[in-house]
């Protein structure tokens, strides 16, 4: 592996480490950087080290104690002994726990929290997250959220002068307060992952996004074994990841779950996820994520769309509204009804959502859409679908729609 | 143990509550008040009446004064706590009990505490060129 390749993987758990020892967010990336230069310099001959996630803490640290030694005015030197001096009494005695451990399981858990802090906006808190956790490049995360360079540099950089500035504490929520926390956290995680997991022509920054979602959805899956929600979410990841190579036709174009080649699905991926699904429902404490888990995991049995258990997604829709009884949940409902009790019913259940506040959001108007392709009422799918288009930036979605469009029979749309 | 500002923003009518709740939030407040004394936390505190509000300013070599508060907005702000905390969250935690106690929005500011030299840097970039600070 390169020495980039050791320095992405181990960024996260090294840079959380560092922000407890030094107490400040650039700090410890600064010291990183400054690993890195090290590094770069001394792997190739001397080697890489056996565990070079200690290597770097150590170096990292000792660089930031010259550093500060350097460039230390006098008071201000004083202030950061007394910080560091306290940074090092805490590292001394995690020495004495784990001498082979630089890291503190803790860190991260640390670092996720602080990163997805309610004071901070939740653009600024994925941002954050995929700088600090995920090790991304500021370039990399602009292109992926498709905001200019500039415009992500200065959100980074105004959360963390918010962190700074109100001081920020850098700890896992007490047990108290860990439910209301934990919901931004799981839902940036989310969020990093659906970005990757809705396809557009970028296909390489995207697929980059679902894998770094897992990746941060088994750290804290690991971190927290006692949250069911946490589990629920990486269940939730996995099983939806698992259709990738499904979901995008060579082309580039969307294929539906209903037209899906579920022999190109990943078996391994689906079987991890329906053993945590299987693990929280023996738990009985059911969450919003374990419920779409388990939809996700009712899906991947199906040998065909045609013989997907839909009473049973239904019902888990069910138990997902009465605890979440928002309009996304009802109109997901909506279309599970659909399959059990026919595409009127269906459409009923949407068009009760009409003033729910969806006008918005573009699977609405698809969902209608479908719903009235299949009952023959071209016009109004047409107009429906050309609704949706209008509210997704996504080509690989728009390009969907058209094709639908284009597809409903002519008599009825001829007046378009 | 830093400093805060908690900030009692208002539409110059006063919250839209019914009066014996309005009188219950005088109570709450200063139950708020012992227990932030209690604590170690209380500062300073006070309601301010913007609507005898003045404004003084220097315009070329003179000085200018008007009736009437800063901003033409609706809202003012209303009262103010300084408070100390340790950290964000628990300043946040006050910032719990003062919005139910005065059943308004309450906005917690962190004071600027940089030196004059460490916000100039802040205030240019690269190339010395003032920049937005905001």
């Amino acid at each position: 592996m390169t020495v980039e390749a050791v320095f992405r993987r181990e960024y996260g758990r090294c840079v959380a480490t560092l922000i407890r020892f030094l107490g400040d967010i650039d700090a410890a990336e600064e010291a990183v950087q400054d690993a890195f230069t090290v590094a770069v310099a001394r792997w190739p001959t001397d080697g890489q080290p056996p565990n070079p996630g200690a290597w770097i803490v150590t170096t990292a640290r000792n660089r930031a104690i010259d550093r500060l030694r350097r460039e230390s005015v006098r008071d201000e030197r004083h202030a950061q002994a007394h910080h560091l001096y306290g940074a090092a009494a805490q590292a001394a005695e995690d020495d004495a726990l784990a001498p082979e451990e630089e890291t503190v399981p803790d860190d991260r858990l640390r670092l996720i929290f602080t990163c997805c802090h309610p004071a901070l906006n939740q653009p600024a808190q994925v941002a954050l997250t995929l700088r600090l956790l995920g090790g991304l490049e500021t370039p990399e995360i602009a292109r992926a959220f498709f905001v200019p360079e500039s415009t992500m540099a200065q959100r980074i950089v105004r959360a963390k002068r918010k962190i700074r500035n109100t001081r920020l504490p850098y700890r896992v929520p007490a047990e108290a307060e860990l439910p209301s926390r934990l919901q931004p956290v799981l839902a940036v995680v989310y969020l990093i992952f659906n970005e990757g997991y809705a396809a557009t022509a970028d296909s390489l920054i995207r697929l980059d996004l679902c894998a770094e979602g897992i990746r941060l959805a088994r750290v804290l899956a690991d971190l927290m074994p006692d949250e069911p929600e946490a589990q629920g979410l990486l269940a939730l990841l996995l099983l939806l990841h698992s259709r990738s190579a499904a979901r995008v036709s060579a082309d580039g174009s969307l294929v539906r779950l209903a037209e899906q080649d579920r022999r190109l699905w990943d078996r391994g991926l689906i079987a991890e996820g329906q053993a945590i699904v299987r693990a929280c429902v023996q738990r009985n404490h059911p969450g919003p994520y374990q419920i779409q888990a388990a939809v996700n995991a009712v899906h991947s049995v199906a040998p065909s769309f045609d013989k997907t258990d839909w009473h049973a997604i239904l019902t888990l829709y069910d138990q997902l509204y009465a605890l979440t009884p928002t309009p996304v949940v009802a109109l997901n409902r909506a279309v599970a009804l659909a399959e059990v009790h026919g595409p009127a019913a269906g459409l009923a259940a949407i068009d009760d959502l009409r003033s729910a506040g969806l006008d918005g959001y573009y699977l609405f108007h698809a969902s209608r859409a479908d719903l009235l392709r299949r009952l023959g009422r071209s016009t109004e799918a047409a107009a429906a679908y050309s609704a949706a288009r209008a509210l997704t930036a996504n080509p690989v979605e728009r390009a969907f729609l058209d094709t639908r469009r284009a597809a409903l029979s002519p008599s009825d749309s001829a007046q378009e | 143990m830093t400093q805060y500002l908690l900030a009692v923003h208002h539409a110059s009518a006063g919250p839209d509550i019914p009066p014996e709740e309005w009188r219950q939030s005088f109570a709450d407040v200063d139950a708020f008040n012992e227990k932030l004394t209690g604590a170690g936390a209380f500062v300073f505190a006070g309601g301010l009446l913007t609507d005898s509000a003045t404004v003084v300013r220097q315009a070329g070599g003179d000085f200018v004064i008007t009736d009437g508060p800063y901003t033409e907005t609706k809202e003012h702000l209303g009262g103010f706590w300084v408070i100390n905390a340790a950290d964000l969250d628990a300043a946040l935690e006050w910032a719990k009990l003062a919005t139910a106690a005065c059943r308004l929005p309450i906005e917690v500011s962190p004071f600027d505490e940089r030196e004059a030299d460490e916000l100039l840097v802040e205030l240019q970039d690269e190339q010395g060129r003032w920049r937005d600070a905001r």
